[in-house]
């Protein structure tokens, strides 16, 4: 690659020791960027040469880098997972950027995301959201034979859809209030519309939006910021749904109608 | 010398497991409770241990260095997963899952343990779809296949590309039930760094909390390790960047035996390599080709663009060369004659080290509209990446190293030749000889930890003498010394390089001397260059900061570590195994077609290695492999 294709980027990464340590901005330059790299990629550029300049690297989460696993969270430019739409930062490259640029880059940010170090956060609520309900209560060994259900094409399609949920909280972190409604509403609606989630179709939504509220994640105002920027694009309808499934719980919240 | 007992049922195959079940000793419900399984990883196999023990009553206690258990690598799985059901009425049964599994491992598998994944394959799909899995469905509502290769029925289930992250979610969410009902323990961002060995039974683990730097002693009854595959040992490969060897082969230094560590799986279509910055190849599931034609031009040197090459200067060498599984030939084969034609200067792309994948025709015959809908997302990915859109001009794939047949020696009860220790998943050797068919590393992680490993276990406990044993006892302290030492030895080097610089090196020499094509010489020198570079490692690295707190850093140089010893034993193995098979290609070693020439003979073995001391060489030991259900001959996919 020719010497003007690669660029120099202004970097401002929030560094931060731990959760108790107060956090600040810092600046860094860098250059030598191909338009190729991955973003996370450009970081360990980055991470290397603090190393071999005896400085300490930012601490970043990621692992598949190809959108799915859901670990990579970064906040660029005052965006969850930067620019463009529908991908995770992992799938982000340099060609979204210009030589001299500017980017921040920072943790979300979240009451019920504690920052771990620098830019990686604690998500484990949403573990214990998934504990409190997102199941089908079914042990090994006691299910029927798979054909024996069948679900109707558009609603297996409907499902998937929602099922396709990476659980980064990229949701989260882009809502004012942080409210985690559309991580719960893919999972609820995933089960709402499936025969085998209408045994503990009620439980279900009451047991995990108890869950969400004891996490400290914040009520939805209607802001829809959560679907813009979500890697899988999780339609803001499906917190409408959630919003009918918890309704629909609370006229009679035993299993039975 | 390790004993290899394979603890195999004998007689009638179709009834061995039943039996063998049968035989088994059970575990009273009332007890179980009083029993604690360690479970290291929480991918398919781990999640899926995890839950069936916990829902049996076991005290379970799950690990992984991920923030959560959803996180864990077999979340990227694309494809699908294989069972017999035969809904399609195209021949497919039990005993043709079995035999074609045996087949295309190249005849390096356990007739016995294969025969049981094709049994319980069955069970898995009726389990995940109970759990709420939206696979993929026919109009009239029941569930639809597709085909992979290797074979030629269709027998794949799956969900849109994303088969392992709907699978991994099933497991998941029995697990977290289980965590809720209080019957796990889970421990995350825990990163397991030595095995407890005491009076010959695995007892324990050593694990560093990765935010805190503590290093933390656990005890139990019995330890399931499942923590997957090390196709990153050749620094770029498919896997999750975080994927390593490090459990498996500190288990190898405790005493358990290493199985075939030379059978590594190079998937043909990946996004080929782009620079020197790359990270990590993406995989292009190996279900595009069921409709994408693979091709080269005829011509070596051919600089035109590839569409702009008319039809009959393109060569479909897998049509051409395997008329009656074309492109849907296992994937050693597929990648090896991949590499055949970007040899012959027959390549395309900037690199000329890629094939076209076309789906020129399949758009025409069936609308791009229903290819999108099979593979939509996928080619979503390949645009994202390449910035070239694959609906108008042909993908660019090579292949990459992406699985890793070979794993911790496990007999038919999956316990390793350490007492109480157990390997699942992709971190063992079991089932897939030299091989792996498409969609059958889901199957096999699913089947080992759902179905066969809850019984297995049991049997150990019931009939196994296991004393109480506190997390304070000598052993322990040991152990937890050690680890802490290796920690500490890390800092101390104080050199001026990055791990990256080590681990991107060692990856290359395994790419060229132990990638998809060995030799008797190459192997042998790479060895030494190995050894240099181990030593270079331990002279000129650099951890920046501290082990008080999160330190990535710390984190890849101690797996690293761990990869430029294990990458001895991979080249090793390729030295030693003087014959192609699956694949192992040994260039000395091909029929006049270049195809795998197997010697059975000499070979027909499971190679298992043996750790005798820092500064010994290690042993290599040898399991017999018998056929008797399907004989051994040369594979043909002509
Ligand atoms: C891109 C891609 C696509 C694939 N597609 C398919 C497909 O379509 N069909 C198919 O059948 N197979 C496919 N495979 C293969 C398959 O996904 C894997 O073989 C399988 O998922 C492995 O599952 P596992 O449970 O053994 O390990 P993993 O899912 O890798 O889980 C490992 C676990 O161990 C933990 N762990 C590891 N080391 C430690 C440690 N030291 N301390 C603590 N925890 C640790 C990790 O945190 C993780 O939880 C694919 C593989 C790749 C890479
Ligand atoms: S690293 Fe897995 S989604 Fe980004």
């Amino acid at each position: 690659m020719s010497a003007q294709a690669l660029m120099t980027l202004k970097l401002r990464i929030w560094r931060q020791k731990d959760a108790q340590s107060a956090g600040r901005m810092e600046e860094h330059e860098l250059s030598g960027i191909s338009e190729h790299m991955s973003f996370l990629e450009m970081l360990d550029f980055l991470n290397e040469k603090l190393t071999r300049e005896g400085k300490i690297p930012f601490n970043f989460e990621s692992d598949c880098r190809e959108g799915i696993c859901g670990s990579c969270s970064l906040v660029i430019n005052g965006i969850a997972h930067g620019p463009g739409k529908a991908k995770a930062t992992c799938q982000l490259h340099m060609r979204s950027f210009k030589n001299g640029d500017t980017i921040c880059i920072e943790p979300w940010r979240a009451a019920a995301f504690p920052v771990i170090k620098d830019l990686a956060v604690d998500r484990s609520a949403f573990d214990r959201i998934i504990s409190a309900g997102g199941y089908v209560s079914v042990n090994v060994g006691s299910a029927p034979e798979g054909n024996s259900i069948p679900v109707p094409k558009n609603v297996a399609d409907y499902a998937f859809s929602s099922a396709t949920c990476i659980g980064c909280g990229a949701c989260v972190a882009a809502c004012k209030n942080a409210s985690a409604m559309l991580f719960v509403s893919a999972k609820v609606s995933q089960f709402s519309v499936l025969p085998q989630g209408q045994a503990e179709r009620k439980s279900r939504v009451q047991n995990m939006v108890a869950q969400m509220e004891r996490e400290q994640f914040g009520a939805c105002t209607n802001e829809a910021e959560c679907s813009a920027v979500c890697p899988k694009e999780i339609p803001f309808e499906n917190i409408v749904r959630l919003n009918r499934e918890f309704i629909r719980s609370n006229f009679s919240p035993s299993e039975f109608e | 010398m390790l004993n290899l007992d394979s603890k195999c049922p004998t007689g009638d195959i179709e009834t061995r497991w039943t039996r063998h079940k049968f035989n088994m000793k059970l575990v009273n419900p009332a007890n179980r409770r009083k029993h604690s399984i360690i479970i290291v990883g929480t991918g398919l196999a781990g999640a899926s241990a995890a839950a069936s023990l916990a829902e049996l009553g076991y005290h379970v206690k799950s690990f992984c260095y991920h923030g959560s258990p959803r996180r864990a690598h077999s979340i990227a799985a694309q494809g699908g997963i294989n069972a017999a059901k035969n809904y399609k009425n195209d021949g497919d049964s039990i005993h043709r899952l079995f035999y074609d599994t045996v087949k295309g491992g190249d005849f390096r598998s356990r007739e016995s343990n294969v025969h049981r994944l094709a049994e319980v394959s069955v069970n898995i799909i009726d389990q995940c779809v109970a759990q709420g899995v939206p696979f993929a469905r026919e109009y009239g509502g029941l569930l639809d296949n597709r085909s992979f290769g290797g074979t030629q029925v269709s027998r794949t289930f799956y969900a849109r590309g994303q088969t392992g992250q709907q699978l991994l979610l099933g497991a998941y969410s029995s697990m977290m039930r289980q965590v809720g009902l209080g019957q796990i323990d889970l421990f995350t961002r825990r990163e397991m760094m030595d095995l407890v060995v005491i009076d010959g039974q695995a007892r324990g683990i050593i694990t560093r909390n990765v935010v805190t730097g503590e290093i933390e002693r656990h005890s139990a009854d019995a330890v399931l390790l499942a923590t997957g595959g090390c196709s990153n040992v050749y620094y770029l490969s498919t896997n999750a960047i975080n994927c390593n060897v490090s459990a498996a082969y500190r288990c190898f230094k405790r005493g358990a035996g290493f199985a075939n560590p030379a059978f590594m799986q190079i998937h043909p279509t990946c996004i080929p390599v782009s620079g020197d910055y790359q990270s990590k190849l993406t995989l292009m599931s190996e279900s595009l080709r069921n409709d994408g034609r693979v091709w080269v031009p005829k011509q070596p040197n051919d600089r035109r663009l590839a569409t702009q090459i008319p039809e009959a200067e393109r060569d479909y060498f897998l049509e051409r060369r395997y008329p009656s599984f074309g492109n849907l030939v296992p994937r050693d084969v597929a990648s090896r004659n991949a590499k055949m034609v970007c040899d012959e200067g027959r390549g395309v792309g900037p690199t000329k080290e890629a094939v076209c994948l076309d789906f020129a025709d399949a758009i025409k015959r069936m609308g791009q509209e229903k290819i999108a809908e099979k593979y939509g997302n996928l080619f979503e990915m390949y645009q994202r990446i390449t910035g070239e859109n694959p609906y108008e001009v042909p993908m660019r794939i090579f292949p990459a190293p992406h699985y890793t047949m070979g794993g911790l020696w496990v007999d038919y009860n999956l316990m390793t030749t350490i007492p109480g220790l157990f390997a699942i998943g992709e971190a063992n050797f079991s089932d897939h000889g030299a091989n792996r068919l498409g969609a059958s590393a889901l199957m096999q992680g699913l089947a080992d930890g759902y179905f066969v490993v809850p019984y297995t276990l049991a049997n150990y406990i019931a009939s196994t003498s296991i004393k109480p044993v506190s997390p304070q006892v000598g052993e322990f302290s040991d152990c937890a010394s050690d680890v802490q030492k290796r920690i500490d030895k890390l800092f101390a080097v104080k050199g001026p390089k990055p791990t990256t610089d080590f681990h991107r090196r060692l990856g290359r020499m395994m790419w060229n001397d132990v990638g998809m094509s060995r030799t008797k010489d190459g192997t042998q020198k790479v060895i030494g260059s190995i050894g240099k570079l181990r030593q270079e490692f331990w002279s000129e690295l650099r951890v920046p900061g501290d082990a008080h707190n999160a330190n990535t850093s710390l984190e890849h140089a101690a797996r690293v570590a761990d990869f430029l010893e294990f990458a001895e034993i991979v080249a090793l193995d390729a030295n030693a195994r003087d014959e192609s098979c699956g694949g192992h290609f040994r260039e000395e070693f091909q029929t006049p077609e270049n195809e795998a020439r197997r010697d059975d003979e000499k070979f027909s073995h499971v190679a298992v290695f043996e750790y005798q001391g820092e500064n010994k060489p290690v042993i290599r030991n040898q399991e017999e492999l018998k056929f008797e259900y399907v004989k051994p001959s040369q594979r043909s996919y002509k």
